[in-house]
């Protein structure tokens, strides 16, 4: 019997042989095939495995991981404030995420090339790897403030602020928001029905930046985009220059007019151009836009950013003067209207330029990345974007802006001990619609540490009045924030 | 009268020493795994670590007391080994309840483990001489044959997962198919023994083969009803494979006859195709096997691949290297503690775990093969061998059906699945085999010098 069983020692063999065979090819060769296949929810909890970066700003915690001791999900993000920082650190939901969760993952996860020698380090030592933490540019007192400021409006909008000097983003506020923590969750189709829902919202669109992805006519605030170029035509002309401001503006080839805000007149015709600033008449920017011409105009826009791709690291949308036309649509797109489209950042950058000598820097929302030993990987450096007027004209410009705000229309951002420059805007959209109200400002005027766009939707009765009644008292609240007023 | 001449006879050695040494390795082991779940899942050495440690250092110390007593000449390899797979089978179940998969129990584990080898030291103090089975041969085929059906009395029978293979006794769950296995595998090798020769002979001769005579067909047709039986009333495919597997090869060990492999192979597969078109669940395991991955089979609600498919995304998870004890997610394939706990392992021990786990099994195989070569009469050998076969074959079917290699059909993976049936039974079958492994290395009886032609045997 000895040859039979040896046979069937044989079979043995190669059975045992055959599973091994098979085991290899499982786990060597098809192991990348099955680890990545979309059914296979391990990818889903490994997201969960990793003790992710806080997000923090100025030593408040806007986004951490909190461990759980009981289930399937080892850490999992949670948002202290989620609703008033939704915009600048986005959600991590089951499959994606967004905002610096987005842009900064991989320092968060730690799958980041430079964090390679820490996870190195961590693998010797035998603790656990953790990921980078993000501190954020972001003054956390500032965005409280814009957010109840703008919450308090009851309308949409988005309030932008940057430090002038270094481009920094204190504010990002947009309007309606949503809460992080919902969209966070563990639980697929939760998360996934919450995230729908908000996603349907077309007219709200909760979870648009509308800080920086979307577009508006600037309207008034404009005027001191096309006010700049006017100066930087012609060293010898100051705020007190004299501008013709007609109560209406004939436009070339058409048979449309344009007039002053509600028909006004504008002074006696002939007014220096501070005044035409802080009355916010529309007659001498739009002749004053005809005059330079198209690609004067176009060039100065470009000088302050308008039309360069930005990230933030978000992306930011392009803002855009518009085609050229003729010299009507340019009268037109001069007061910002017609195809202008800005972001409120861009708005910001503009405000932040005219207070920053001329100089306009980039803007920026990550200030740091620490490791998990708090060691420094990397950390924003100011860097100039473009210079967008002379040191002289931003001079001027200012002064006139201070008018705006002593004398003019935004006398409801004046901060008691502290001088304001702004200009507040008033931007028609669709027809029967309440126009868009805009205000955009900096202080203190001497040394600038603040620069603020406002946004309020459909915020305006009307007249630029009214823009200065709605949107300038948030920008004013951010102000005395960040200047600790 | 010539005198006998004194040669030294080589005697194997007892190696009990040796045997000792590798069983404290294999205890240390296991509870070098059991720390590393504690501490890769809450960071410290888990508190029941040195409990579990001394039960089963304790359970192993007694198994191997015996052992030494009644059975010296034993193999100093198989309690080792088969106390090795137990072990990683206790941790990995340990490991699931852990992570929360709710049947699994560890504790229940390691008393069954204990029961077990209380059965296996009865079992070697009692059986002094495994040649008494053979007397039992027929008593054997009928308790084996009574348990293999005892599913299908009514009210004794129990239904789970679709197949009904389990009784219930006094509260107890018993998959009686366990142990009908190590009866019927008695059975066949004593029946085998007597009827060999009638069945080695050759009827006619066709192309290449002899076949044997019609009216020795007898027998095989009676396993081949049992088993297809057990396919369709039981819904139990592994068990009936099984069966007439272990079968066949007995068959073919004791007759040497090619010819009862290949007419034992065309009855199955024949009689699982007739099965396969009947049957809605048999013939869906087959389309399930040859395209697991298929969406249609992946989303379908019963008989569908999901858990196939869990089990693979886990040891695809593992790699080469695996996840680490304690530090997948094998507690998210379903049954992970019983039929799947070869793909659990496979996700955390990763494929060198399987290599390692696969290699002892081998090792504890051709054990047993060895000692069915050794041994010195054909029940002895034919037991020994249909024993070994029978392990590596269940093996086979169910390693292979969780890799995919072959059709997925239910069986426990001997010693490292959670359940008290399989695991009692396997620990007797591994009495049987030490046993018999000690009677095939005690040392032939030998010419007691000086006494001229008288000779003595050592019973």
């Amino acid at each position: 019997m000895n040859g039979t069983l040896k046979r069937a020692a044989v079979a043995c063999l190669v059975m045992f042989g055959l599973l091994m065979l098979n085991v290899n090819y499982l786990q060597a060769l098809k192991a990348e095939e099955l680890r990545s296949d979309a059914r296979n929810i391990r990818n889903y909890y490994d997201r969960y495995d990793v003790q992710r970066g806080r997000i923090t700003a100025g030593g408040t915690i806007l986004a951490q991981s909190v461990e759980k001791k009981k289930g399937d999900f080892r850490f999992v993000r949670n948002y202290p404030d989620g609703k008033v920082f939704a915009h600048v650190t986005g959600f991590f939901s089951p499959e994606s995420q967004s905002a610096i969760e987005n842009s900064e993952n991989r320092y968060l996860d730690s799958t980041h090339p430079d964090l390679l020698l820490r996870r190195g380090i961590d693998l010797f030592t035998g603790e656990p790897t953790r990921g980078a933490n993000v501190e954020v540019t972001i003054n956390p007192r500032a965005q409280k403030a814009a957010h109840e400021a703008l919450s308090a409006s009851g309308k949409r909008g988005a309030v932008v602020a940057l430090n002038p000097k270094t481009g920094a983003i204190l504010t990002m506020v947009s309007l309606p928001t949503y809460d992080p923590n919902v969209l966070s969750g563990t639980d697929k189709p939760t998360v996934f029905g919450a995230y729908n829902k908000l996603d349907k919202d077309k007219t709200n669109g909760p979870l648009v930046n509308r800080a920086i992805n979307r577009t508006y006519p600037p309207g008034s605030t404009y005027k001191v985009l096309t006010a700049a170029a006017f100066l930087e035509d012609d060293t010898s002309r100051d705020g007190q220059t004299i501008v013709p401001a007609p109560q209406v503006l004939d436009l070339p080839n058409t048979t449309a007019d344009l007039p002053n805000s509600g028909g006004a007149a504008c002074g006696g015709g002939q007014v220096p151009l501070v005044y035409a600033l802080e009355r916010s008449c529309n007659t001498p920017f739009g002749k004053i836009g005809m005059d330079l011409g198209y690609d004067r105009m176009a060039e100065q826009a470009a000088k302050f950013g308008v039309g360069q791709p930005l990230a933030v690291p978000m992306s930011v949308s392009q803002s855009d003067v518009g085609p050229k036309e003729d010299q009507a649509a340019l009268a037109q797109a001069s007061i910002g209207q017609r195809s202008n489209q800005m972001t409120p950042l861009q708005m910001a950058m503009i405000a932040a330029g005219i207070a920053n000598d001329g100089k306009v820097m980039k803007p920026h929302l990550v200030q740091k990345i620490t490791d998990a030993k708090n060691d420094t990987i990397e950390e924003a450096e100011p860097e100039e974007l473009s210079e967008a007027v002379s040191s002289e004209t931003a001079a001027k410009l200012r002064q006139m802006m201070v008018s705006v705000v002593n004398n003019g229309t935004a006398s409801r951002a004046q901060i008691s001990g502290v001088e304001v420059g702004g200009k507040t805007g008033t931007a028609q959209t669709v027809q029967g619609k309440a126009p868009h109200a805009w205000f955009i400002s900096f202080a203190p005027a001497q040394d600038p540490q603040v620069a603020v766009a406002v946004i309020v939707e459909s915020g305006s009765a009307g007249t630029d009045a009214s823009g200065g009644q709605t949107a300038a008292p948030i920008a004013k609240a951010v102000m005395e924030a960040v200047l600790n007023k | 009268m010539s005198e006998v001449v004194a040669t030294p006879v080589p005697m194997p050695a007892k190696r009990r020493a040796a045997q000792l040494f590798m069983l404290a390795g294999a205890v240390a082991i296991v509870m070098a795994a059991y720390a590393n779940v504690g501490l890769a899942v809450d960071g410290a050495i888990p508190s029941g670590m040195l409990t579990y440690g001394l039960s089963l250092g304790g359970l192993m110390l007694i198994a191997y007391l015996v052992l030494a007593k009644f059975a010296p000449w034993a193999d100093p390899l198989i309690l080792p080994l088969v106390t090795l797979v137990n072990g990683l089978g206790l941790v990995m179940i340990y490991r699931l309840e852990v992570g929360g998969q709710e049947e699994a129990s560890a504790t229940n584990q390691i008393v069954m483990t204990g029961v077990g080898v209380v059965l296996f030291t009865v079992t070697l103090i009692v059986l002094r001489d495994h040649r008494a089975l053979q007397r039992l041969t027929y008593t054997a085929g009928f308790i084996g044959l009574i348990l293999l059906l005892s599913p299908l009395i009514p009210g004794l029978g129990r239904e789970f997962f679709g197949a009904r293979i389990w009784i219930s006794i006094f509260g107890f769950s018993i998959q009686p198919s366990e142990f009908a296995k190590i009866a019927l595998v008695v059975f066949f090798a004593g029946y085998l023994v007597a009827k060999r020769d009638v069945l080695a002979l050759a009827g006619r001769r066709l192309l290449f083969i002899d076949l044997p005579r019609a009216r020795d067909l007898g027998p095989v047709i009676i396993t081949w009803v049992v088993a297809i039986g057990v396919l369709v009333l039981q819904r139990d495919l592994g068990s009936s494979l099984l069966l007439f597997g272990g079968f066949i090869v007995m068959l073919y060990i004791a007759t040497q006859r090619t010819s009862w492999v290949l007419i034992g192979i065309l009855l199955f597969v024949g009689g699982a195709f007739i099965a396969g078109q009947l049957f809605d669940h048999v013939g869906d395991r087959f389309e399930v096997w040859l395209n697991p991955s298929a969406p249609e089979f992946y989303d379908r609600e019963v008989g569908g691949s999901y858990q196939l498919m869990q089990g693979m995304f886990g040891m695809g998870a593992g790699g080469i290297l695996g996840t680490g004890l304690g530090q997948g997610y094998p507690q998210k394939i379903p049954l992970a503690y019983s039929d799947f706990i070869f793909a659990a392992v496979g996700e955390e021990l990763g494929l060198t775990g399987l290599m390692a786990l696969l290699l002892i099994y081998a090792l504890i195989v051709e054990r047993g093969l060895r000692t069915s070569i050794a041994a010195r009469d054909p029940f002895s050998k034919l037991l020994a061998g249909g024993l070994s076969f029978v392990l590596a074959w269940q093996l086979f079917i169910i390693v292979g059906g969780v890799t995919n290699l072959i059709p997925l059909t239910g069986l426990v993976t001997p010693f490292m699945s959670q359940g008290g049936s399989a695991l009692l039974a396997n620990w007797i079958l591994i009495a049987l085999l030490v046993r018999m492994s000690d009677a095939a290395r005690r040392p032939p009886p030998q010419a007691i010098q000086d006494e001229g032609l008288t000779q003595v045997f050592q019973r």
